[in-house]
């Protein structure tokens, strides 16, 4: 691809600097962005706080007032981005991780499957197929802790967001828009269509990791039974 | 183990210290008290380190029963309680502590020598009400709740309050009190602010309008953003904003042209426009506006967010020493 360029550094209040490199989502900048954030992470600067890659670009939130900085902090953020991009960013294989989530799609957990296979001209069965086919790649995090937006949806499942959002969705829930799918970390609202569940906990604050997901993740989602559904959830 | 219960809890009552960093890449904000700098006085008249865990009081405060003698202190909102405020105070084992409503400001920080014991999670013991950990229980406390105190609470508090100079005639409190740096004498309160990433998408009129307008804080804001009653503020493109990263005191636009205020517990990434960055050192004092009480937003640069940090940290050093002094430091 094309030497990764900064279009411009936004200052994000006097705390932190969004770094942007693109302004509409570009898979490939969105790679970088993570592995740049990765990199920038690695660094352990005292003065950085947290450094955030989101889908266009990165954020660096940091202590103006931290007496390691030597500039002010604005400049030394940009100056560890430019370093950064100049000793040249690890390659995808060398850091982004695969991560299997295994997913039951039975009716009790799937209560938007039929809707979807019918939106989609194919049947449940073959949705499922679908999904759990599919390569998907985790774009970004936010909206809630751990809660991750995957690329990568076989375009033939892509429904838009549901017209009313449903005030609980149950923790889990593993949903499609578009052509994203999500899973749900909290029992939220959420206008997604719902097609599963996982027993895993996607986020939870008691593991070391507490996140299921990290940005750039390769993840595969595999159908399981109910049995196997609370076999998993109970261990 | 000694402990303070919750007879009856007040509005929106819980365990907050400064939060929890380094986890926002996984979109957890760092979250923390609304406002550290109360939070730090409060720590500091009780002889506690700066990250101990407090009770974060909003608007109307609790009765509380201490079942051993504590040495408390609570900063903030003007509460009205059968305590004097903003300084130490040594309450007898068994003793009643009643504060009622804020007649200024919103928060209140009831801090307790040796700090709120509950447990450490990810690093802090702050409540995150939307992930339901942190805190006790994760949640909002309520009446009944028993919170667990340091081992050697009643120990220290009464070592510590022994050091102390310049003690009342009823030998409970001290003479003197700290002047709270975040609550307003009036309002509408001043905000700097810088213009957001979006601030463009917004036309001269609506600009204007921003720094113009009185604000009113709407009673459905919570900690994790304020809601602005005022005009309503549209943008001259209908683009749809690619999702981003967002800040503390980020003021973002949705579609109904309600500006939001990102406050501690707020989203990591959105997809609304930012019209303006509050200056960081503004935020603690628009988390002192109770619903109802009104802001105004000052055009500010970088260099001006810079002098009112500096100058708010001068402030709060000069009141540290201050305690430190009092406790023979």
């Amino acid at each position: 691809m094309a030497k990764l360029a900064p279009l411009g550094a936004v200052p994000l209040g006097d705390c932190a600097v969004y770094v942007e490199f693109s302004k509409t989502l570009d898979l490939e900048v969105n790679s970088a962005v993570q592995r740049l954030a990765t990199m920038v992470h690695g660094r352990a600067l005292p003065w950085v706080r947290d450094v955030v890659p989101a889908l266009g670009g990165l954020a660096i939130h940091f202590d103006p007032d931290h007496p390691s900085l030597t500039s002010d902090a604005l400049t030394a953020a940009l100056n560890t981005v430019s370093e950064c991009l100049k000793e040249g960013l690890p390659k995808v294989d060398d850091v982004v991780r695969t991560v299997e989530v295994p997913v039951c799609y039975e009716a009790e957990f799937a209560p938007d499957l039929a809707e979807v296979a019918a939106a989609s001209k194919v049947t449940p069965e073959e949705a499922v197929q679908l999904h759990a086919g599919s390569d998907f790649r985790v774009l970004m995090i936010g909206f809630a802790p751990g809660h991750a937006y995957m690329g990568g949806l076989n375009p033939k499942l892509a429904v838009p967001r549901r017209a009313a959002p449903r005030a609980i969705v149950p923790a889990g829930s593993v949903a499609v828009a578009n052509d994203q799918t999500v899973v749900y970390p909290y029992a939220i609202s959420g206008g997604w269509s719902i097609i599963g569940r996982t027993p895993l906990a996607v986020f939870d604050a008691g593991r070391q990791e507490p996140s299921l997901f990290a940005a750039g993740d390769r993840v595969k989602f595999k159908p399981i039974s109910r049995a196997e559904f609370q076999k998993l959830g109970s261990a | 183990m000694s402990s303070i219960q919750v007879l009856r809890p007040g509005l929106l009552m819980t365990v907050q210290d400064m939060g929890r960093h380094g986890h926002q890449h996984v979109g957890l904000c760092p979250g923390g008290a609304m406002d550290p700098l109360s939070l730090t006085l409060a720590n500091a008249l009780v002889g506690n380190y700066i990250h101990a865990a407090a009770l974060e009081l909003t608007v109307l405060g609790p009765d509380l029963v201490f079942e051993r003698d504590t040495l408390i202190a609570l900063v903030g909102a003007d509460f009205e309680a059968n305590i004097l405020i903003n300084r130490p105070v040594l309450v007898p084992r068994g003793s009643h502590v009643s504060i009622s409503r804020a007649a200024r400001g919103a928060r209140g920080y009831l801090a307790v020598a040796g700090g709120i014991a509950v447990d450490e999670v990810l690093g802090s013991r702050s409540t995150y009400i939307p992930g339901g950990f942190g805190g006790l229980d994760g949640r909002v406390l309520k009446r009944g709740d028993k919170l667990p105190l340091a081992r050697d609470a009643q120990k220290l508090s009464r070592e510590r309050f022994a050091r102390l100079k310049h003690k009342d005639k009823r030998g409970s409190s001290v003479k003197w009190s700290v002047l709270p740096l975040t609550v307003p004498d009036r309002e509408p309160i001043v905000l700097h602010a810088m213009e957001g990433e979006h601030f463009g998408d917004f036309d001269a009129n609506m600009q204007r309008l921003f720094f113009d307008t009185i604000w009113r804080v709407t009673p459905d804001s919570n900690r994790m953003g304020y809601r602005l009653a005022g005009p309503s503020l549209t943008r001259t493109t209908s683009d749809e904003i690619l999702s981003g990263p967002t800040a503390l005191g980020s003021v973002q636009v949705p579609a109904n042209g309600v500006p939001i205020a990102l406050m501690a517990d707020h989203q990591t990434t959105g997809g609304y426009p930012r019209i303006a960055e509050i200056a960081s050192a503004d935020v603690p004092r628009l988390a002192q506006i109770a619903p109802g009480g009104t802001v105004h937003f000052a055009r500010a640069t970088l260099d001006m967010a810079a002098e009112l940090r500096k100058d708010t940290h001068n402030r709060l050093e000069q009141t540290l020493r201050g305690i430190a002094w009092e406790y023979g430091k």
